[in-house]
């Protein structure tokens, strides 16, 4: 069946703003789909409220609305547009569920817009929970024994039939949120009602706990022919228990004999059949380890992020598949891209191990509890290929980024046998490496084993490396010993510090043995056919199949990926590399890519010339340098990952394009920099760089409290912290020295002024800067966690002057040649810088789609010699549109329990979103419904409890809302500051009063926003912790800066909901 | 102990030695299915073959008694990349390296497969040797290797006598099921759907099976190239004569075919893995099945007036099934009993019930 010729223009659904569970893997499913899309020659018109995304990129789509994902807004851009088909899976959950809305709505009837791929009963028949236990009970499908509850009661009877522990799942929401395991009535009562509010209906399933069985997936395919195919089947190593997306997941499986293999994969044929699902479909089991018992845990009718996952592992782009099905392809028509010879219909094979392992945010939240369980916490993940699995453990290990170089964990080593024994009961993010350890410790597999019911194959291999780390550390190994280390993946470095060597040594001794890597194909089909892609992982076997090219006419440059998505480094980087590849591609140079992220654009096959899924290590980027011999290499745009290996390239011998290691070196030592600075003239916050708790405490006081302590060399201000005295310093201090600290600690005074940020590009002459965007809280809310507005509201022309000078000057002074990134703050009518980075910022996607200025672009131009006099764009600052955008940044604090959702200087958003309309309150007003956050309604009720600093501001923003018929319940000191004031509000109990407190009223659902102002210090037995996490808790909007309450105010008073209009972004000049 | 692998084509691979210590010539063929080792080994169809696994984890689950697809395994050497030292299931009996010396199969570990898979797919399926020994000549080496063909594994892996499995639950037909190398699961396809399945010997005449009184005769899989089996063929031919319904498989299908007039190549490297798409043209479905065969019928020999091509793989457009003119008359190439691969053709056994349940009341 050929094409459906009526599908002419389509709406594709994004999935909006990063979020715990809905991360870039829906970023790469769209782009890819819409690319397929157009292939076909269908129109394709995108919404997707987060501007950090490729997808929403103007030559991605050929009608681009940044806007809110939700009915209204929508609607009118159907009205708009008049789409006739609706794509609804790429765009993860969000998507889904807002497909479906819009059909259960009557919009797509409405305006005759035909849902494609998997029709709406399918959708809901694996998505509703008791519709779904129906039809697997119809199918002969056993699923886990469950009631769907609608009340904590019914939860709590049903419960105390089947006996506990068991398993809360709420209904429609993604990763799982909301959902727990309830080991008592006292803990099921809280899960179910959390999970109860959560759920879009209001519904949770109450489920049989088979914790500790098999946990299995199977991504699977289908077409409206009817022919269906697995593409890939994933082991977790967690079993049932800890979400997928937390768990350490190996492909394809491991333990699995032929006859459960294909038991499994027939039940997920049979599932996807019977449900009608027309392209990709994730199912996952649960199999009793003892027997061939299993059950279906749950079903996925769209593209996920375990596809994205299976893409990359096995080399099948699943999610163009899917797009072309919607389309009305069958798979034996769709061409496979990977062989250029067969059909999309076919399985993979693989001949090689994958392992991911989940990216989690507790290095950032030190405080969040570690726990694993059904609700996943993970932000990013990476993925390792290798041929043996101790090599793809190894190497996943390394690309997490968390100084971890091995199965050792720093800490666990001092730890009494008995406390790894107790341990090893915990499900937590250390749990590898608490095994390792037992291991180490003479533990043996079985017993292992029956604590954590990891399998006996997999706590197998890694006794295989315990042992090999046991037998590296009698001295230097022979030649046998030495090749079979690197086939389990361990790094020279790890085997440097084991037998007492230097990596150098390691690395001359093993070369003089000869034993060196070699690059093997991802091909889909293990050698079968000849394949084109441009794939490839390194193994220690013994045939290279990565041939360099020899085309001397073309300049090969090597781009460094940004590894995991993490708290700080998020999808902004894979945007600005993928730019910079294909600016790369245009100015006719050979593309090479080094990236360990599964959930990318830049790790899809097509993107790059050619795909290294390496570690980015100094030794994993060496072995791929030592082959290809690159020309130069670019390291600015893979965020705090690719710079810090900007001075390992430049030892290799590697040419780094643009802004030299010393130059990005400049601009983070603090002595070189405020040399920089004097010498350009610039002031900025006195302070210095300190070592130890003592030397900052005296610098703290030398300058001043209050005071800005972090460490240098960080992304998203980790460790960064404001200090009112020489307490906090100390607890800081000890916070920061939990990992050993490479480099010093800077110590600043705190200017609390107007915040601005520019991203520029510079040529070694001339800068360019799209615009100036201002920042709604003031300094000492990190950047990436205010509301950032473009063009600047506040900033008088003379300011701007400034800015592009010091911009230039600071460019030129540190040798930049690309872009910066610089952060100013005004403070007494004086610009002081901040910080300035040589890199991609997080903001630089959004600023080149708002101005219509490809920094990207310009910036590669630049670094390979171009002038920005002679690309079209101008010199200095570019014209103000006349458009305001506001960005918004997005938390998952709902996903994460015991992080304090104050904003401070440390960086806690995951995503965010966009707001573009001509005027700044408009614009304000779309950005808060992106971000799905309502300004109290009139005759709404807000909670205002603020620190002492705060009770003379707060007093304006209370009258705004008083004015507005909202009405203020205070705590006693802000409520007394109130009506001392002639504000009218009402007295609630403190946490620590009688009940009904301040507690007991966010928790009834009567209140609409909380403003709550963090008091110093990370304690987390403030009252104020209490109610922020009681308000997140409970899904009660609560904001904790005080110029984020007056941003509430100025969409509840200036903004009108009935006059927002879409706005098509490809069109902005005209529009 | 090391071992070392001698291509027909001079390239040596060096190795540990798994299974039997000891000296194997074989032709060598890979398999890129990534489970069932156990049911590969003990498929008949690679009598006289060393099979190479191009999935680099083998033995992870061990072996047991219930996944033997025969009395014992057939093929004459097993090359890994790494042979898991443990196995790990619920069923496991034992190591895998255990089993291989049980039975005396040589194999060799720590090969670096997908290059010795690219060689056999880019060369084409070459003959081998494996040896344990550490003084041998490869001249010598090379001119044994040469001269290895695979010849008479049909006597060698057909059962010595007819053996009789009852149906499972109520008897509905009584079938005739030719041995020229079986898989058990075949059989169990059959008797699960209540058939009372006689196994006969390769070289049974036509003229039993037909007095036998069945209502249909399967024809198995099975070894080598099925030019060489003439008396078979011309006993098949005879079968075929009759009105009996049957349905082939692998080799039997490409028996069938050489019986009523068409021709048989040895394909390059052929297929074998439990992934090959095959379309069924009537149905216009394509489907996921398990394929280990090196030879196929040759499409322009099949006369139309005899047989039409029924299903053609859909990756390199080779014959997968034919269609007999003749009615109740259908032969596939691939395994549709599976074990190991997907049993998504699993149905076409009830098409061959279908098709006896029509002779019966014709």
């Amino acid at each position: 069946m050929p094409k459906d010729p009526k599908i002419k223009k389509v709406l594709v659904l994004g999935s909006g703003p990063i979020v715990i569970g809905q991360a870039a893997e829906f970023d790469y499913a769209g782009t890819q789909a819409c690319r397929a899309l157009r292939e076909e020659g269908v129109e394709v018109v995108l919404v997707n409220s987060n501007p950090a995304t490729i997808m929403t990129d103007a030559d991605i789509a050929d009608h681009v609305y940044i806007e809110p994902l939700n009915v209204a807004s929508v609607t009118q851009i159907i009205q708009r547009e008049r789409p006739d088909s609706i794509l609804p899976t790429l765009g993860g959950q969000t998507g889904l569920n807002l497909a479906m809305n819009l059909h259960e709505q009557g919009v797509l009837d409405e305006y005759g817009v035909r849902l494609l791929g998997t029709s709406p009963a399918s959708i809901k028949k694996a998505e509703d929970r008791q519709e779904f236990k129906d039809a697997m009970e119809a199918l002969g499908q056993p699923c886990v024994t469950s009631d769907v509850v609608e009340s904590v009661e019914d939860a709590v009877a049903f419960a105390g039939r089947i006996g506990y522990p068991v398993i809360v799942r709420p209904a429609y929401t993604l990763g799982g949120t909301g959902g727990g395991i309830a080991y008592d009535e006292p803990s099921l009562r809280e899960i179910a009602d959390r999970g109860i509010h959560l759920s879009r209906v209001g519904q949770v399933l109450i489920e049989r706990c088979i914790a500790g069985w098999k946990e299995i997936e199977f991504e699977v395919m289908r077409d409206r022919a009817g022919n269906v195919i697995q593409i890939c089947s994933m082991e977790n190593i967690d079993p049932v228990g800890v979400h997928t997306g937390d768990s350490i997941v190996v492909a394809p499986t491991q333990t699995l004999a032929n006859k459960e293999y294909q038991m499994l994969r027939s039940a997920a044929l049979d599932i996807i059949s019977a449900l009608e699902i027309e392209g990709g479909c994730n199912c996952q089991f649960a199999l009793n380890p003892d027997s061939f018992e299993y059950a279906v845990i749950e079903v996925n009718p769209r593209v996920s992020r375990s596809s994205a996952l299976a893409s990359k592992a096995t080399g099948y782009p699943i999610a163009k598949v899917a797009a072309k099905i919607a389309l009305g392809y069958t798979l034996d028509e769709i061409p496979n891209a990977v062989t250029g010879k067969t059909t999309a219909c076919f399985e993979p094979t693989l001949d090689y191990v994958v392992l991911k392992i989940p990216r989690l945010p507790f290095d950032k939240f030190t405080t969040a509890s570690r726990t694993l369980g059904t609700q996943m916490k993970a932000t990013g993940e990476v993925m390792a290929i290798s041929n043996s699995f101790q090599g793809a453990l190894m190497k996943a290990i390394r690309s997490l980024e968390l100084n971890v170089k091995s199965l050792r964990l720093d800490g666990l080593e001092d730890l009494y046998t008995e406390e790894i024994e107790e341990k090893l009961a915990d499900v937590d993010d250390q749990r590898l490496f608490v095994v390792a350890e037992a291991l180490r410790r003479g533990f043996s597999p079985e017993k292992i084993n029956a604590i954590t019911k990891m399998d006996l194959w997999f706590l197998e291999r890694f006794q295989d490396i315990i042992h090999m780390e046991a037998k590296l550390e009698h001295g230097v190994p022979d030649a046998e010993t030495l090749q079979r280390a690197k086939e389990m993946g361990f790094s020279d470095a790890y085997i440097a510090a084991l037998c007492g060597s230097t990596r150098e040594a390691i690395k001359a001794l093993r070369e003089g043995m000869g034993i060196r890597p070699s690059f093997k194909m991802v091909d889909t089909c293990a050698a079968e056919f000849e394949a084109a892609t441009p794939y490839y992982y390194s193994t220690y076997d013994r045939e290279n199949e990565a041939q360099p090219t020899q085309d001397e006419s073309r300049r090969k440059v090597l781009v460094l990926g940004s590894g995991p998505i993490r708290i700080g480094q998020g999808i902004e980087f894979d945007y600005c590399s993928v730019h910079s590849v294909w600016a790369l591609k245009r100015l006719g140079c050979e593309t090479i890519i080094i990236n360990n992220n599964p959930e990318t654009v830049s790790t899809d096959f097509d993107v790059a010339d050619k795909l290294y899924f390496e570690p980015l290590t100094p030794e994993d980027v060496e072995a791929v340098v030592e082959l290809e011999k690159p020309w130069g290499a670019v390291v600015q745009f893979g965020g705090q990952t690719a710079i810090k290996l900007a001075k390992a390239l430049t030892d290799m011998g590697v040419p780094i394009l643009g802004t030299s290691s010393d130059g990005v070196d400049a601009a983070e030592d603090r002595e070189r920099f405020d040399a920089i600075l004097r010498q350009c003239g610039i002031p900025r916050a006195e302070g210095r760089t300190v070592f130890t708790t003592e030397e900052a405490i005296r610098v703290a006081n030398e300058v001043g409290y209050p005071v800005l302590v972090r460490p240098s060399y960080v992304l998203g201000g980790q460790g960064m912290e404001i200090a009112y005295n020489d307490r906090n310093i100390t607890e800081f201090m000890r916070i920061i020295n939990r990992t050993v600290q490479e480099h010093p600690i800077l110590v600043d005074k705190y200017l609390m002024g107007r915040e601005v940020e520019v991203d520029g590009v510079f040529d070694g002459e001339d800068i360019l800067i799209p615009g100036i965007m201002e920042h709604v809280e003031r300094a000492g809310v990190h950047s990436g966690d205010s509301i950032s507005v473009y063009p600047s509201l506040h900033v008088e022309d003379k300011h701007k002057e400034t800015i592009l000078r010091y911009t230039r000057d600071l460019a030129k002074a540190l040798g930049v040649i690309g872009l910066i990134n610089i952060q100013f703050i005004i403070y007494s009518d004086q610009v002081y810088v901040i910080e300035v980075n040589p890199r991609s910022s997080r903001t630089i996607p959004y600023i080149s789609k708002v101005t219509g200025v490809p920094i990207i672009d310009l910036a590669t131009r630049v670094m390979l010699g171009a002038k920005l006099r002679d690309l079209g764009y101008g010199v200095d600052l570019y014209p103000e549109q006349k458009y305001y955008a506001v960005k918004m940044p997005i938390f998952s604090f709902e996903k994460l329990t015991d992080v304090d959702t104050g904003l401070g200087p440390e960086m806690k958003s995951t995503g965010e979103v966009l707001g573009l309309d001509e005027s700044f309150p408009q614009a304000l007003l779309k950005a808060f419904k992106g971000a799905n956050l309502r300004a109290p309604k009139k005759g709404g009720r807000v909670i205002i409890t603020v620190r002492d600093e705060d009770k003379g501001e707060i007093l304006g923003i209370a009258r705004g809302l008083a004015d507005q018929d909202i009405e203020i319940i205070a705590t006693a000191g802000t409520c007394a500051a109130l009506t001392e004031a002639g504000i009218p509000a009402k007295h609630v109990n403190r946490v620590s009063e009688a009940h009904p407190n301040i507690l007991d009223m966010i928790a009834s659902g009567s209140v609409d926003l909380v403003i709550n102002t963090p008091t110093k210090g990370r304690k987390h037995d403030t009252d104020g912790f209490k109610i922020r996490r009681s308000a997140v808790e409970h899904s009660v909007a609560c904001v904790t800066a005080i110029d984020t309450a007056r941003a509430i105010l100025t969409v509840r008073a200036q903004s009108r909901s009935a006059d927002l209009r879409p706005i098509d972004i490809t069109r902005l000049k005209e529009d | 102990m090391r071992a070392s692998l001698i291509l027909e084509n001079g390239a040596v691979f060096l190795g540990q030695s798994i299974g039997e210590v000891g000296e194997r010539v074989c032709e060598l063929v890979f398999n890129t299915s990534m489970t069932g080792y156990q049911e590969i080994l003990t498929d008949p169809s690679y009598a006289g073959q060393g099979v190479v696994m191009s999935y680099p984890l083998i033995g992870n689950y061990g072996v047991n008694h219930e996944d033997n697809e025969s009395s014992r395994p057939w093929a004459e050497a097993l090359i890994v990349r790494r042979l898991s030292p443990l196995g790990s299931n619920f069923r496991c009996e034992g190591t895998l390296d255990e089993y291989l010396k049980e039975y005396h199969i040589v194999g060799v570990q720590g090969v670096d497969t997908r290059a010795l898979t690219r060689i056999l797919r880019s060369q084409g399926t070459m003959n081998g040797m494996i040896t344990c020994g550490s003084d041998f000549s490869i001249q010598d080496a090379l001119e044994r290797i040469k001269a290895y063909r695979v010849s008479g594994t049909v006597e060698r892996v057909t059962r010595p006598a007819a053996e009789v499995f009852p149906p499972e639950g109520e008897g509905r037909f009584r079938v005739a099921l030719m041995d020229f190398g079986v898989k058990q699961n075949m059989i169990t396809c059959l008797t699960r759907r209540g058939c009372e399945v006689t196994v006969y010997p390769a070289h049974t005449t036509a003229e039993e099976i037909l007095s036998g009184g069945f209502d249909g005769v399967m024809l198995s899989n099975g070894p080598g190239d099925p030019a060489d089996n003439v008396e078979i063929i011309a006993q098949l031919k005879k079968l075929y004569d009759s009105d009996l319904p049957i349905f082939a498989v692998c080799l039997g299908h490409q028996l069938l075919a050489l019986a009523t007039g068409a021709k048989t190549h040895k394909m390059p490297f052929g297929h074998r893995g439990g992934n090959h798409p095959v379309k069924d043209l009537a149905a216009g479905r394509c489907f996921i099945t398990s394929q280990n065969h090196g030879y196929v019928v040759t499409p322009e020999t099949v006369d139309p007036a005899v047989a039409e091509i029924s299903h053609v793989n859909v990756n390199d457009g080779t014959v997968e099934g034919l269609r007999y003119k003749r009615p109740n008359c259908f032969t596939v190439q691939f395994h549709p009993e599976a074990a190991p691969g997907p049993m998504d053709t699993e149905y076409l056994f009830d098409r061959f019930i279908d098709s006896m349940g029509g002779a019966r009341h014709a």
